[in-house]
């Protein structure tokens, strides 16, 4: 507050500032100009040409996995934020203090715990000859092909984002002032018309937010397509580790990037300004 | 349809009910992967299914014979008590700022401290790999160290910010003002009261740093990280001992999490008035 520059107050700013300057934000900007360098002979050089945008711009292959990468995230985010809302509304209306706040600490473990190893345990699930087949088996049901599939790949991307998604909701539906809710009901107001007309307004700005990092999550994931959903359709993280691993297309791998980081930056600014649209604060 | 609204608030026992199953379902969806690879990890049979074999060992011996496996453990662990050291010194120093300094551009710093893990770890890899190799540091243990402290210290920032919240401000200016210098009150009052947060901090560090795969993946090059070795398991076909090291890999992470979840909840909010310095 008094005098920002002394040796004391950059001693604490200054690292971090240093260390994301160097290695977040100059990588980042290294892609950039990448992005324009060109390849020859298997080497890549320093050049300033569109080509590598051209390219892919071009190519029906990378707009088809642009528009599966863009549907199957816009489909996972609505489809956790609906799965999840039930989960969060009950956690914290329903439970007391003390079981709200073990559920929050159980919720906190999973988001913290490899996914890699989770979505790998689903295949155990999911085979041909997997725990759900077998169990349908005993109805007489199936067995159904049911790994190498969209619905795979969906469960993959809810084993990423419930989790966080959940415990997002559950920060905003906490702070809801329980006293609106009692108006509503004292106004007459029925169990889900109080959820519609006044808990999810309330809760919009948390909801919106939740959903979004959901769309990020699994716009940019590329294990559950891999793992779960065998490769196909491709997606454009797929196309990434692709690109990146087999070859030295990195200029043609930096463009798919770019226009990942590009949609996601319009995506999560449309959808600030939608949880915030009609807010005066 | 036919609800009998009794008392003061909406209540209706078939609701709640289907409302606690549903909680129930909702965790048993996030918990049966992790419980899955448990219980298999024990389990004899090749391909993991029910009816379950016997309880067996051989994956984990199987695993524990792995040179490749021990060789992957000690880059995790290395990588990650490094990371964790790192990123919760740089949070703190972060959390401190934002604390305590308003100065022009603050809006950036604390972007360029909180953003980071929001960018996909596919583009980050990536940019870091491009990056790395073109100054000549990629391919080895640091190139994975220097990028998982750029996701990692967003995390430590955040969670100590949130103590340091906590605290009254006039505590750091009482200090100033019965003659201690910035530094003692630095190491006198704010250190000892953001103390949980710092261990929590390092604590969730280490396990985001251990469970993270992808980016490491881009950057290693030979030195691959435990999680990395999962990744290559994976390319090939389905054997029971990702079992065995997921679930090492879940226990130790588990850990890690719960403990600073206790730090962070437990102390943290009760000796709060009192600084017993």
């Amino acid at each position: 507050m008094r005098r920002p520059l002394s040796l004391y107050g950059l001693t604490f700013s200054l690292p971090l500032l240093v260390w994301q300057v160097l290695f977040f934000v100059f990588p980042l900007v290294f892609l950039v100009a990448l992005s324009f360098w060109t390849v020859k002979n298997f080497r890549m050089q320093p050049d300033f040409d569109g080509v590598n945008w051209a390219t892919m711009y071009g190519r029906a292959v990378f707009w088809q996995a642009y528009g599966t990468t863009f549907a199957l995230a816009a489909a996972a985010s609505v489809l956790v934020s609906v799965l999840a809302f039930p989960c969060s509304y009950a956690i914290s209306f329903k439970l007391s203090d003390t079981a709200r706040s073990w559920a929050v600490f159980l919720m906190v473990i999973p988001f913290f715990t490899s996914y890699l190893v989770r979505v790998y345990s689903w295949q155990i699930f999911l085979s041909d000859a997997g725990i759900v087949n077998v169990m349908l088996g005993w109805v007489g049901l199936g067995p159904y092909t049911l790994l190498n599939t969209v619905g795979a790949t969906m469960i993959g991307y809810l084993t990423l984002t419930f989790p966080l998604v959940v415990l997002l909701q559950l920060f905003s539906l906490v702070f809801i002032d329980r006293t609106l809710i009692e108006a509503a009901h004292n106004l007459r107001c029925g169990r889900l018309r109080t959820v519609f007309a006044v808990i999810i307004p309330s809760a919009r700005v948390g909801l919106v937010i939740a959903a979004l990092f959901a769309f990020i999550l699994s716009f940019g994931d590329f294990v559950s397509p891999i793992y779960l959903g065998g490769g196909d359709p491709t997606t454009l993280s797929i196309l990434i580790t692709d690109t990146t691993k087999s070859g030295q297309q990195w200029p043609r791998a930096a463009v798919i990037a770019l226009t990942m980081i590009g949609t996601l930056l319009a995506v999560a600014f449309a959808a600030v300004r939608f949880a915030y649209k009609g807010r005066t604060k | 349809m036919s609800d009998k609204d009794t008392a003061s608030i909406n209540r209706n026992r078939a609701v709640d009910v289907a409302l606690l199953v549903y909680i129930v379902l909702g965790y048993a969806f996030v918990f049966a992967p992790i419980a899955a690879s448990f219980v298999f990890s024990f389990n004899s049979d090749r391909f993991p299914s029910i009816p379950l074999g016997h309880f067996s060992l051989e994956w984990y011996q199987a695993v524990a014979g792995d040179p490749l496996v021990w060789q992957g453990l000690r880059n995790t662990l290395f990588v990650g008590v490094t990371v964790g050291v790192i990123a919760t010194a740089l949070g703190f120093g972060a959390a401190y700022t934002d604390y305590r300094y308003r100065f022009f551009g603050k809006q950036v710093y604390l972007a360029l401290a909180l953003i980071p893990p929001t960018i996909p770890v596919v583009i980050l890899g990536l940019a870091m790999l491009a990056y790395l190799s073109r100054i000549s540091l990629s391919g080895n243990a640091l190139s994975v160290i220097i990028a998982h402290v750029v996701i990692c210290a967003p995390f430590a920032m955040a969670i100590i910010r949130l103590r340091l919240s906590q605290m009254d401000p006039d505590l750091e200016a009482a200090a100033w003002n019965l003659g201690a210098s910035e530094w003692a009150a630095m190491r006198h009052v704010i250190v000892p009261f953001a103390k949980p947060a710092i261990f929590g901090a390092l604590f969730i560090t280490m396990a985001v740093s251990f469970d993270e795969f992808a980016i490491a993946w881009f950057v290693s090059g030979l030195n691959e990280t435990l999680p990395v070795k999962v990744l290559g398991f994976l390319q090939g076909q389905v054997s029971p001992r990702i079992n065995a090291i997921g679930t090492f890999v879940f226990v130790t992470s588990m850990t890690l999490v719960i403990l600073a979840q206790i730090l962070l909840t437990g102390r943290g909010a009760k000796d709060r008035p009192a600084s017993d310095e």
